[in-house]
């Protein structure tokens, strides 16, 4: 089992194929540096959570490498192209206000392929086969505001996904949703993973989650965010509710939390 | 449930007792107060076949046009200046002084303009509305969801798909209020203006007519037509806008 006990960031990182590269990353907000030279390679097809004390910029990285925040300085590059060549996913947190409620949710998930041109037919075939491969059993023929809101994000997530992205990033995904669809949910998430194999970016304010649904920890520091940590966990997949309780589990949490409990008393 | 549904009856009817009492008790000039049946016996005759049947239809075509008129300039226009709140601000003070102005105020600048005709009726009515809509527009379009613009943004939309796919949809809802307005102005200023210039038919002159003849029922009936029309356009925005704005709000 490979855990990076050792506190020196980006032990994990050398040894993985980088996707995403970020070099020399600057952003402020008024007074507040959130990222200052600000340097860090993504894992090719793997599952990166990411997690840090509250307001270090776990979003606005995410939203940085996403294009939705430009960034003050620096350089992101998705094996070697910029964002402008690579498909994208983004799941937000609300989904609510994320969806087109004038639009079924076929539709809804229809749209970017809409965006790219696609025939009416293919945009059709291409949602078939997704709701296939993750057996979904919504009627999609329903408009956003009848279905439930775990069902709601699992459209936006089949949105994210049906354009086939190269990186798929969710902001605090199942944060707006209760307990129990949140366990369904992540699993929901962990055989998407699992079948596709896609680069993915979590942001999560839920370690359990975090460390559950990744093959990467990144924690971060309080602003400026420098990297704290890059942890693996090369725990075998599908995980269910027994590997929470895992020796190795608890082991890679309990070092996660020691990371980001010992950044929140730097302050 | 079912009293709900009966409840409104109870207003009209307290309206009508309350005026057979003052009929009865002479609280007023009976010339100026028929009873109510002679109004509503006026109101049918005139509606079925009379002139104000005629009349409330021109009020109508005229109320309709100048709201369309409205709509054609002022839902665009909205759009581009909600889609850039700079330019709105920059336009906002002009927007809200007219929007403040009574409209009445402008019937002699564009009589001389327009001159004595439908024409000016239709065109005073459509700049009051036109700017009633136009506001409500630009602040649908600057209230849109953030997240909606964002997701657009993300999936690959340019700007202008973003402004027709997102934008104006994000807006319909506020647009429809502004529609409703517009219609409820333009219906005030076209019977002001049926009355005043040059008007040989239209709801504000049969009302209008009927003082100078000193025909009370008849005044009354045209003063329910006129109130009926308004109630009947605002609900029929309302239906129209249940059909097409299903999403609103949820």
């Amino acid at each position: 089992m490979a855990v990076a006990l050792d506190p020196a960031a980006g032990a994990a990182a050398a040894i993985d194929a980088p996707h995403i590269t970020i070099r020399g990353l600057a952003k402020r907000f008024g007074e507040a540096v959130v990222y200052d030279r600000f340097d860090l390679d993504l894992a090719r097809g793997k599952f990166t959570s990411v997690f840090g004390p509250n307001g270090c910029g776990k979003s606005t990285l995410i939203n940085m490498i996403a294009g939705l925040v430009p960034p003050d300085a620096g350089e992101i590059l998705f094996g070697g192209k910029h964002l402008a060549e690579t498909k994208i996913g983004y799941v937000f947190q609300n989904y609510r206000e994320a969806l087109f409620p004038w639009l079924r949710s076929i539709d809804n998930i229809e749209y970017p392929l809409k965006l790219a041109q696609l025939a009416k037919a293919d945009r059709r075939a291409k949602v078939e086969r997704l709701v296939a491969q993750l057996g979904v059993k919504i009627d999609l023929s329903r408009y956003p505001y009848e279905l439930s809101g775990g069902q709601q994000q699992l459209v936006s997530i089949m949105r994210a996904l049906v354009v086939e992205p190269e990186v798929l990033f969710l902001d605090e995904p199942f944060s707006a949703l209760d307990y129990e669809m949140t366990l369904f949910m992540r699993d929901q998430l962990q055989a998407v993973f699992d079948e596709t194999r896609t680069t993915t970016i979590l942001v999560s304010h839920d370690l359990e989650e975090a460390v559950y649904l990744a093959d990467r920890v990144l924690l971060l520091s309080r602003r400026p965010a420098r990297v704290a940590d890059l942890v693996a966990v090369d725990l075998p997949r599908p995980r269910d509710a027994h590997a929470l309780s895992d020796p190795d589990f608890v082991r890679i949490k309990g070092h996660c939390l020691e990371v980001f409990q010992r950044e929140v008393r730097k302050a | 449930m079912k009293r709900n549904v009966l409840l409104p009856i109870y207003g009209v009817v307290g309206l009508i007792a309350v005026w057979y009492l003052a009929v009865w008790v002479r609280l007023v000039d009976p010339v100026l107060l028929p009873p109510p049946e002679k109004a509503f016996a006026a109101l049918v005759k005139g509606m079925a076949g009379g002139k104000l049947g005629q009349d409330f239809l021109r009020t109508v075509e005229r109320t309709l046009y100048a709201t369309a008129i409205a709509g054609v300039i002022a839902i665009p226009l909205g759009l581009v200046l909600g889609a850039n709140e700079r330019l709105y601000r920059s336009v906002e003070f002009v927007i809200d002084f007219f929007r403040s102005t009574p409209a009445s105020a402008m019937f002699p600048l564009f009589l001389v303009i327009f001159g004595v005709g439908d024409k000016t009726k239709v065109l005073v009515a459509a700049f009051g509305a036109a700017l009633v809509i136009l506001f409500n527009v630009a602040y649908g379009v600057m209230n849109a969801r953030k997240t909606r613009l964002l997701a657009a943004k993300v999936m690959g939309a340019s700007r202008l798909r973003v402004l027709t796919d997102v934008m104006l949809l994000e807006s319909l809802p506020q647009t429809f209020v502004g529609l409703r307005n517009g219609v409820s102005l333009a219906l005030v200023i076209v019977v002001v203006a049926e009355m005043f210039i040059g008007s040989i038919d239209g709801l504000g002159h049969r009302v209008f007519e009927a003082q100078q003849l000193f025909d009370m029922p008849d005044m009354y009936a045209a003063i329910f037509a006129a109130g009926a029309l308004g109630y009947g356009l605002n609900l029929a925005f309302l239906l129209v806008e249940k059909r097409f704005v299903h999403w609103a709000g949820r």
